[in-house]
């Protein structure tokens, strides 16, 4: 029983964060959306604690999750919950809802991923992480995506205007006008694609560039690839602004036991973008390197 | 089905791998529930170093076929700080806690080992040899003679169980622990991951090939887990538990109860289980229960 378009994320108390349950769960696929050259996967999660905005869950199909290419997948894949339409009966608890995970096709397990049909099954193990932190002190939330990265600003956008007060400016960037069309996830994004196919030909850190130039009162939530968060990085940084940013990163379990997922400190060492983000403050990253955590080992 | 382990009483014989269960990381991400139904009968740490140590750059992950390449450099606060720090968050969990130590030299070894046993919340150490020599760069747990002399050299420091885990990256694994236990080692444990290395991936015929190999993880080399190691594990326990009295600690590839009493059955006393955490947390308690659960009886088809 899934309570129409409208979501139901919620900025949390500041409490902390959303704990999983122990260990992963068997679920259906209620259906599938293409997005151009996304997949937008639905799962009925009946048992799932509702998400923090940025959080992710592991994903693994029930079925066939090996034996492709180079007997590839083996370990599961990390994906943000892009939106969550909690179920009606529950709305007073947190529990039970149909989750949304954005996907593109760019590995053996992304592939199997995007395979799935409505009725089939997969595990999932979440959600996991550490979301974003909504900005008390009345700047304006500007959202930065890029590509797939584009899923956990959905559910944040939907959490920010449950919220009433705060008005969000969404930007996107894509590589081309098909994948462009994932922009859709979102209202009232503003575009840009590499290609010039769709919106403004160029980088989305243009679009950024335009809007801090307008009004720098602003708060930065942004997720995309690596390159994209360095420049949203280096900007925020020179003109004093705030800055939330969704890491990507190859993992093998997502509640910090591999340590396979870092990224580095600003200041020396290293953060888990599993447990210590994903959702981390620019101010606690180091340069954000083009492998960062590693995904191409584990995509 | 519990399970006696060097003086321990143990609730049934599956425990972790050292660094594939981060107890105090998994609190963080599922809350109470990690204490409430631990997955292992006894918790084994990461690698704890004298000194700090941030581990290897990134990447330190590779999947391979049915296996995870991992370089992750044995990351930890150091002896002191996981002492302070991490000893009484782990102190709280409901099993036993087996704490994992690498030095690279004797002194930094002994100084680990009189460390843990000051400490009455450690119930046993498990020596991790799989470190480099800094004169011979050979591995001190790949040379039998070498072994023997570091665990003897031990021995006295300690009157809690020691355990030598073993490294399969050797000519005689067998040999490695008849050596251990003649330095008077109170159980081994193997095996633990197998050198491996992943080549970065290149786009062929495009304008970004390389000129020569390049290794994808930070760290050079890695090492090699998961299922596509489970045979040689069987094939290693086997060799050791037939030539060594002590107990020893089986794991590599275990993903089932299956996979479980095959290692029980060529002789180990223990089970661990490994990269199949990683991909379901709780796949150790459900192999205990499993393996817990007789054997349904055989089919009647007619009057007893």
């Amino acid at each position: 029983v899934i309570d129409g378009p409208v979501a139901a994320a919620v900025i949390g108390a500041g409490s902390g964060r959303t704990t999983a349950p122990f260990g992963r769960r068997l679920l259906t696929v209620t259906g599938v959306d293409e997005l151009g050259a996304y997949r937008v996967l639905r799962v009925a999660d009946p048992d799932g604690p509702m998400p923090d905005p940025g959080q992710f869950a592991m994903l693994a199909t029930a079925e066939g999750w090996g034996g492709g290419e180079d007997e590839r997948p083996y370990l599961p894949r990390a994906f943000s919950v892009a939106r969550w339409l909690a179920d009606r009966r529950s709305r007073r608890s947190p529990i039970g809802g149909e989750a949304h995970y954005l996907m593109e096709d760019v590995g053996p397990g992304t592939r199997r991923l995007c395979e799935l049909r409505a009725g089939e099954e997969l595990w999932a193990l979440g959600p996991l992480g550490q979301g974003f932190t909504a900005s008390r002190d009345g700047r304006r939330a500007l959202l930065v995506g890029g590509g797939v990265g584009i899923a956990p600003l959905a559910i944040w956008q939907d959490a920010l205007e449950c919220e009433g007060t705060l008005a969000s400016t969404v930007l996107l960037g894509f590589r081309d006008g098909s994948r462009a069309k994932g922009a859709a996830l979102l209202r009232g994004a503003h575009i840009a694609t590499d290609d010039g196919t769709a919106g403004h030909h160029g980088f989305v850190t243009d679009l950024l560039a335009e809007e801090l130039e307008r009004d720098a009162h602003a708060t930065v939530y942004a997720c995309g690839p690596p390159r994209m968060l360095e420049a949203v990085r280096a900007m925020c940084a020179t003109r004093g602004v705030p800055a939330q940013l969704a890491l990507e990163a190859g993992m093998a379990c997502g509640f910090g036991a591999c340590y396979g997922c870092v990224v580095p400190r600003r200041g020396g060492g290293y953060l888990r973008v599993c447990v210590d983000g994903p959702v981390i403050d620019a101010a606690e990253l180091a340069s954000i390197e083009e492998h960062a955590g590693g995904a191409g080992g584990t995509r | 089905m519990t399970v006696e382990f060097c003086g321990l009483q143990l609730a049934h014989p599956i425990i972790n791998g050292s660094g594939t269960f981060d107890a105090i990381a998994a609190r963080r991400a599922f809350g109470a529930a990690v204490d409430v139904e631990f997955p292992f009968a006894a918790y084994v740490s990461k690698t704890i170093t004298v000194e700090p140590r941030l581990g290897n750059p990134p990447p330190r992950l590779w999947e391979s076929p049915a296996g995870l390449v991992n370089s992750i450099g044995l990351p930890n606060k150091g002896l002191a700080g996981y002492l302070t720090e991490d000893l009484p968050e782990l102190a709280r969990l409901p099993v036993p806690l087996i704490t994992n130590v690498m030095g690279s030299t004797a002194v930094e070894i002994a100084q680990l080992v009189e460390a843990c046993d000051e400490r009455a919340e450690i119930s046993a150490i498990e020596l991790n040899v799989s470190c480099p020599n800094v004169k011979t760069g050979l591995d001190i747990g790949a040379d039998p003679r070498q072994l023997e002399e570091v665990v003897r050299a031990l021995r006295p420091r300690t009157g809690k169980p020691l355990i030598v885990k073993l490294t399969p990256n050797a000519a005689d694994v067998a040999a490695c622990a008849l050596a251990a236990e003649a330095g008077g080692a109170d159980a081994v444990s193997l095996i633990n991951t197998l050198r491996a290395l992943a080549l970065t991936p290149v786009s062929r015929g495009g304008p970004s090939v390389l000129s020569s190999p390049r290794s994808w993880l930070g760290g050079g080399t890695g090492g090699l887990s998961g299922a596509a190691i489970r045979a040689v594990a069987l094939a290693q326990v086997a060799a050791v538990t037939e030539r060594v009295t002590i107990p020893a600690i089986g794991m590599g590839g275990v993903r089932s109860v299956t996979h479980a009493r095959d290692l029980l059955d060529v002789g180990a006393r223990l089970v661990a289980v490994a990269t199949e955490s990683f991909r379901d947390p709780t796949v150790g308690a459900r192999i205990a229960r499993e393996l817990d659960s007789r054997p349904s009886p055989p089919l009647s088809y007619g009057p007893a």
